[in-house]
């Protein structure tokens, strides 16, 4: 049954072509519906290798097979081929289901879109992308999905490219990627011009060959290429705008799956990770300071979809520091529980954002709780369950990441538990604003008379209830006290070696899980107790978060306004002056000799005849001398 | 008795002189043509001494492709010169100048 594993990618390609070749004729809702099969269809096979995956004894979970050759250049050979192990088929498992909801959320989402047809082509191709990402046996087949990914990403957010601002926002978000990309090619060199050779077992068996600074280097270019997809500092600027496209992208790229493509990539390759424990370090500092900032940026944003954003930069730099930590198993539980509650949250926004005809501002909103109830349960359980309170999916997975960080730096716990606190804080302040209190729609909702929120159909209702399921009992993937038959032992055989192995005693590990749930709800009081019936509190929203720590603004005048410069120094001094001089010069140089050795064109036959002979005498005359000298 | 090789030659450098001055001096297309053939023959004549001297029978056969192509040249350029005449009262060579563009 593993065997037909390569069929899940293939679905999303097939419905990718079909709708390119007949999209427009399948049309509005029918293009949706096909899309939505295709991958259905992936996550069918999914679930079939799942089965075929856990018939085998835990030592014999792997399958790898290559297809076809595709560059066999001297010694470099890339097959394209497929990795199957706990990893990649837990990755498949969430990328084809979280798919599928939201592509049959998007048939309610993208209705009466001018371009219906054109939105599904994207996100095939990103399935397809992802799933190639996900799957690849050779990191050069990773790559190709990773940019596909990305220039899938850049599509869908520039989705409504009319609009200034989403057409800028894609660009930010594929010229940051491009930043990250940088790393992961320079990476790929170093380690084939090390190792000879990018298939991902070979790599993982010569590991050593690379050397112990060849390791920390690959690793920390392997973090800056996670930094650039996954939207870590310093790179992280770019998820915020790319909120510019449709919601579902939002959810299902900028949230679920995509963004998560970095800390997959860093899971991938542990076993180059665990030969440098300084690139270790650095990952998780950067993990948690991230996990941070983002954190209080999220506190004072007043777009729904931004704030939400910035939740996910933040969520992702905890598992960029759970995986800093050797914690892989933690990082890809909590990957898997917030592709199930981001999504859900992000869905919910989008089910608001319909319900009030594209208003996104959180301080239009409130008192939605009675006219949206679906939007409003399911939205409930999402925001309880990253806000880790127990017995929900956020509470296990973040608590098993702070229990690993704890054991490797205590610092770094305690900024985990902050950013738990603020977690528990931006979403209730979010949440509050959204759904309770009075209702301040009625002024920005068009029409007349104003239509009242209305609640979204069931393609979009069904999506959010079986991803609310998810979010809320997604814990039991991996419970504390049933590791060896859970999420951790299923993916043992990936980590093995790299896991970290300590543990601590029973009384600490209780004490670890009393103060997460302690952090969640202290963050859930304080926002209650801030922002419940108020909805403008300039004093908890200062300018500083606003303007997210002033880091477009730095770019801007480090980068931005010196490359402006130099792109204006180009054009007025390099372009005018020494291109169009050089070539204008050039002409004017021909011109004058020409003009100067036409006048030997005289017209007179017997100029010319004189030439000749003299031309004649001149020759006699060489070979004379030559004779002459000889 | 007869005439050493090198009068011939002296006589064809003679002509070949007489024949190159005067296509650089005289402005009459007619006569410029018969300079050309002065040249032409006086090449000729060599071709024929050298021959002789060295009992090489391939000088005289250039001198018949020479003959030709001088025929051939004579036809074309006497085309031009009557081309000349429809439209002009003289031949003088400087007239043409204008065709310089």
């Amino acid at each position: 049954m593993v065997h037909a594993a390569y069929l899940m990618a293939l679905f999303p390609l097939a419905g990718f072509v079909v709708l390119v070749a007949a999209g427009r004729r399948l049309g509005d809702p029918w293009a949706g519906w096909v899309a939505t099969a295709a991958v259905l269809g992936a996550f069918v096979v999914a679930c079939v290798s799942l089965a075929g995956l856990l018939g085998e004894p835990t030592s014999a979970r792997h399958f790898s097979a290559d297809y076809f050759s595709w560059i066999t250049v001297g010694g470099l050979q890339v097959k394209v081929g497929i990795l199957l192990d706990p990893l990649s088929m837990t990755m498949c498992m969430f990328v084809t289901g979280v798919s599928a909801l939201i592509h049959l959320y998007s048939i309610g989402y993208m209705r009466d879109d001018p371009e219906y047809p054109k939105f599904f082509v994207y996100m095939n191709l990103f399935v397809f992308s992802m799933l190639l990402l996900v799957l690849a046996n050779n990191l050069l087949v990773t790559f190709v999905g990773w940019e596909g990914v990305g220039v899938c990403s850049y599509w869908l957010v520039a989705y409504w490219h009319e609009r200034d601002s989403a057409a800028s926002a894609g660009k930010k978000a594929f010229i940051y990627n491009r930043v990250g990309d940088v790393g992961f090619l320079i990476a790929l060199f170093l380690i084939f011009s090390r190792l000879g050779t990018l298939d991902l077992p070979s790599i993982f068996a010569h590991r050593h060959a690379l050397g112990s600074a060849g390791a920390t280097a690959a690793a920390l270019l392997l973090l800056m290429a996670a930094t650039g997809k996954s939207a870590q500092i310093p790179l992280f600027n770019w998820l915020p705008d790319a909120m510019e496209g449709p919601t579902p992208v939002s959810a299902l790229i900028h949230a679920a799956t995509m963004v998560t493509a970095g800390v997959y990539l860093l899971c991938r390759m542990n076993a180059v990770l665990a030969l440098s424990p300084d690139a270790m370090w650095v990952v998780a500092v950067i993990g948690g300071v991230t996990a941070f900032v983002a954190a209080t940026i999220a506190t004072s944003q007043q777009d729904i979809k931004k704030a939400l954003a910035f939740s996910t930069v933040s969520q992702i730099g905890y598992m960029m520091l759970a995986v800093g930590t050797g914690a892989y198993v933690a990082a890809i539980f909590l990957m898997v529980a917030h592709a199930f509650y981001k999504a859900l949250l992000f869905l919910g926004a989008g089910s608001v954002i319909h319900g009030l005809h594209d208003e996104q501002d959180l301080k239009k909103m409130g008192g939605l709780a009675r006219l949206l109830p679906w939007t409003y349960g399911t939205f409930l359980v999402g925001w309880l369950a990253i806000a880790g309170i127990p017995p929900l999916s956020g509470f296990w997975s973040k608590g098993d990441v702070l229990a690993n960080v704890f054991r490797k730096s205590p610092a770094l716990w305690a900024l985990g538990v902050v950013t738990a606190v603020l977690t528990a804080y931006y979403m209730t302040r979010l949440f509050v604003l959204a759904f309770r209190g009075d209702d301040r729609w009625a002024s920005s909702v068009s029409g007349h008379p104003p239509q009242p929120p209305h609640e979204s159909p069931w393609v979009m209702r069904l999506p959010l209830v079986v991803l609310a399921v998810l979010a809320f009992a997604g814990g039991v993937l991996d419970l504390p006290w049933v590791h060896h038959s859970g999420l951790a032992s299923w993916l043992a055989p990936v980590f093995a070696h790299t896991l970290y192995a300590d543990h601590e005693s029973a009384a600490l590990q209780t004490v670890l899980v009393v103060v997460d749930g302690v952090a969640g709800l202290l963050g859930l009081g304080l926002a209650f107790a801030a922002w419940r019936g108020v909805v403008d509190r300039p004093a908890l929203e200062p300018q500083f978060l606003q303007r997210v720590w002033y880091w477009d603004d730095l770019y801007d005048a480090v980068i931005g306004r010196p490359g402006q410069a130099m792109a204006r120094v180009a054009a007025t001094v390099v372009d005018t002056r020494v291109i169009d001089g050089a070539v204008n010069g050039v002409a004017a140089v021909v011109r004058r000799s020409a003009s100067s050795v036409r006048r030997l064109q005289t017209g007179y036959v017997r100029n010319y005849a004189l030439g000749i002979a003299l031309g004649l005498a001149a020759v006699i005359a060489f070979l004379v001398s030559r004779v002459w000298w000889s | 008795m007869s005439i050493p090789g090198e009068w011939y030659l002296i006589l064809a450098a003679a002509l070949f002189t007489v024949g190159a001055l005067g296509l650089l001096v005289r402005r009459n297309v007619l006569v410029m043509f018969m300079c050309i053939e002065l040249m032409l023959n006086a090449a000729n004549l060599t071709f024929v001494t050298f021959s002789r001297m060295l009992g090489d029978i391939g000088g005289q056969v250039i001198v018949f492709f020479v003959l030709v192509v001088a025929a051939a040249e004579v036809v074309v350029g006497l085309g031009i010169v009557v081309a000349i005449f429809r439209r002009r009262t003289q031949t003088s060579a400087d007239d043409l100048r204008q065709l310089k563009g």
